[in-house]
């Protein structure tokens, strides 16, 4: 069957299986002679082709929880648990899941494997941070259980690894206790990139930070913003909540978004954002799931897909930068309506996790011709500034600019190497980055 | 609220007692595979359920079934849902070239659930309330070339359930026939997944609505109802016609 990313570029022709539970999986990887390689996929949400392969093992029904200390509040569940049914569980308990990616869609599998972020990175670090072992089914068969004290180079290969070392079968995270998860949202508007940058600055305490940036502004108003603080009100809802809305039918048709669109799309956005500035009482999943509530988004986007291009760049460099990059997308007038800027903390030891100390940016693009040139003028100014590009976006990245910026990469190949020797799996991702050989 | 859950295993079945779950209901399970079913006890646990007890047996063995459900019954105490969910989804082709495999087809989609509901209804009738809530499938409507073994077993059960609907009125037990149309789980594995199908989570959904709000046939999703009306409504010497 034809499989894509969420970004619905690239396809790729494969065969998808979906394991019934562990053992399926295991009886799949010993008997199975694959041709061509595998790579596990979770709930599809990497926009690029990180989870695509001639072969797809899809952890979708690896999803349910085996245990739950609510006392210490650890929970260990299959690999294809969602966000959303961990939230289902946290929340009447007074916990809360430590870092939230934009949807409530992703797997647990497939947040360790991107080791995911959320708008608290500042504060709590990534996802893996809060990992407290997991078991890991190899090449050859074999389960090895990973954690920081018992077999460490699989286990921050495996965090960030993008699904290369193995399919994480289950995991052990440890939630996170919170007053309630009504958000108590605090919106500040700023007129251009160095004012929203002071803002973030300025507010590093608070412990949710995400600015939404007008990507087409230009001149004086370049990276104009409006930066949303949250924090956790002491009183207020414990109870899981979903919301309803529409779906996207179809691909709407790709000329309608385009520089004259989506300027008046971004200018109205930014309007709106900046009448409700001031500070408000809001759900949990308006605030972290803006997009969730809009089923299949990623059809606006029109039938060849888009891609979303995430970058960091140390904090000294970040305002020339952003600066320069603001400015080419801007006056390409190709940059579409969902541009986020947020501010990392430190990174950790994982070798291909993303997150490292500067501001990371998200811009997203149609999928045409003209914007893989756009593409490659960015790199080399992310190179430049010493930042790299997020595996779990990419979908383009040539094997020089991954290599010149992840710097751990022959370490994680080497360990890599050693849990699959035969290189059974690999992802299209993985070939064109060369992390894995090209056939 | 009391809930015994038959092929508790199954992908509707999982995703239904799931949102029991969550309402901490107490359940008896009942499936063939122990580990499966020791997993999903764990997982109901840790989602909200507030007592599960569980048997393993094979549900084609029919001389078990008064044994099991009075077993069920007991530990329940009293039952407020009754859920059949066990099937498989036969080959057609070998089904027509061996009786063997039809006949066991027919056993497990079709007897055993007669089987099953016989007991159930022994039991809702002298406690005077509860739902008996089985799934059958849209294949039961009309008989279709590329599975009308399967389809037979299903139709089977669902003109049971509306004689029996009728004969528990009068004790206040309440007996849902849900058809679910194409769902995209483990037991189709193999096929080409198309925009008509849906997920076990989506039907678990509205079964769950469905017994809250007493409906009698349910069709998930709802517009399955109006595809299977098309298709009973074809005519005959047209129907023979299509590999539908």
């Amino acid at each position: 069957m034809q499989l894509h990313g969420w970004g619905r570029y690239p396809r790729i022709d494969s065969e998808q299986l979906e394991p019934a539970s562990i053992e399926f999986v295991q009886a799949i990887i010993n008997d199975k002679g694959f041709r061509d390689s595998v790579i596990p996929r979770g709930g599809g949400r990497s926009y690029g082709d990180s989870a695509l392969a001639r072969n797809v093992i899809s952890t979708r029904f690896l999803d349910s929880f085996l245990q739950f200390n609510e006392e210490h509040g650890t929970i260990r569940c299959g690999a294809g648990v969602t966000i959303e049914h961990l939230l289902r569980v946290a929340i009447p308990k007074g916990y809360f899941a430590p870092v939230l990616p934009g949807t409530r869609f992703v797997t647990i599998g497939g947040a360790i494997a991107a080791d995911i972020h959320g708008k608290n990175h500042q504060r709590d670090g990534s996802f893996c941070d809060h990992i407290e072992r997991f078991s890991l089914l190899l090449a050859s068969g074999e389960v090895l259980e990973c954690s920081r004290e018992e077999n460490v180079e699989a286990f921050v290969a495996t965090c960030g690894g993008m699904g290369l070392t193995g399919i994480v079968l289950e995991a052990s995270l440890k939630l996170e206790k919170v007053p309630s998860i009504t958000i108590r949202r605090e919106s500040l508007v700023s007129a251009n990139l160095g004012e929203c940058i002071e803002l973030i600055e300025k507010h590093q305490a608070s412990k949710y930070s995400v600015a939404w940036l007008d990507c087409q502004a230009k001149g004086e108003m370049l990276g104009r913003s409006v930066l949303h603080l949250a924090e956790h009100e002491e009183c207020g809802s414990q109870e899981f909540r979903k919301r309803w809305g529409p779906t996207v039918p179809f691909s709407t048709p790709a000329f309608l978004l385009n520089k004259y669109s989506t300027k008046l799309f971004n200018n109205a956005l930014y309007s709106l954002r900046k009448k409700t500035a001031g500070v408000k009482i809001v759900n949990y999943d308006s605030y972290f799931f803006p997009l969730d509530n809009i089923k299949h988004w990623n059809r606006v986007f029109g039938r060849k897909g888009f891609m979303q291009y995430q970058l960091v760049v140390p904090t000294d460099s970040a305002k020339v930068a952003l600066t320069e990059i603001l400015k080419l997308v801007a006056d390409s007038g190709k940059g579409l309506v969902v541009s986020v800027l947020k501010k990392f903390g430190e990174s950790n030891e994982n070798l291909l996790s993303f997150p490292s100390a500067g501001y990371t940016l998200t811009l997203d693009f149609k999928n045409e011709p003209t914007v893989f040139a756009l593409l490659d003028r960015l790199d080399q100014i992310v190179l430049a500034h010493g930042g790299k590009l997020y595996l779990a976006k990419d979908a383009r990245m040539s094997e020089n600019v991954f290599k010149n910026s992840y710097n751990n990469w022959e370490k994680f190949v080497e360990i890599k190497n050693a849990l699959d020797p035969d290189c059974k799996f690999a992802s299209l991702q993985s070939k064109r980055i060369g992390l894995t050989s090209q056939v | 609220m009391k809930i015994l859950l038959i092929g508790a295993t199954s992908a509707i079945a999982k995703a239904v007692a799931r949102i029991y779950a969550e309402r901490h209901a107490s359940f008896y399970l009942l499936a063939r595979n122990e580990e499966r079913l020791k997993e999903l006890a764990d997982d109901l646990i840790v989602r909200g359920a507030a007592a599960i007890n569980s048997q393993v047996l094979d549900l084609t063995d029919t001389t078990s079934h008064a044994e099991v459900i009075q077993n069920a019954h007991k530990a329940l105490e009293e039952l407020d849902i009754a859920l059949i969910c066990h099937g498989t989804l036969p080959d057609q082709e070998s089904c027509e070239s061996d009786f063997a495999q039809a006949e066991k087809a027919l056993n497990v989609n079709g007897l055993s659930v007669v089987s099953l509901c016989t007991e159930v209804s022994k039991i809702l009738k002298v406690q005077g309330s509860g739902t008996l809530a089985v799934i059958t499938s849209v294949a039961g409507d009309r008989g279709r070339q590329p599975n009308f073994v399967y389809g037979a077993a299903k139709s089977m059960v669902s003109t049971y359930l509306q004689g029996l609907r009728g004969k528990l009125l009068p004790y206040n037990v309440h007996v849902i026939d849900i058809r679910p149309g194409l769902v995209d789980s483990p037991m189709t594995a193999g096929f080409e997944k198309g925009p008509l199908w849906s997920t076990p989570e989506l039907v678990a959904g509205k079964v769950v609505r469905s017994i809250d709000s007493k409906k009698h046939t349910v069709y998930v999703p709802g517009y399955w109802r109006i595809i299977m009306a098309f298709v009973a409504s074809i005519p005959e010497f047209i129907f023979k016609r299509l590999k539908i």
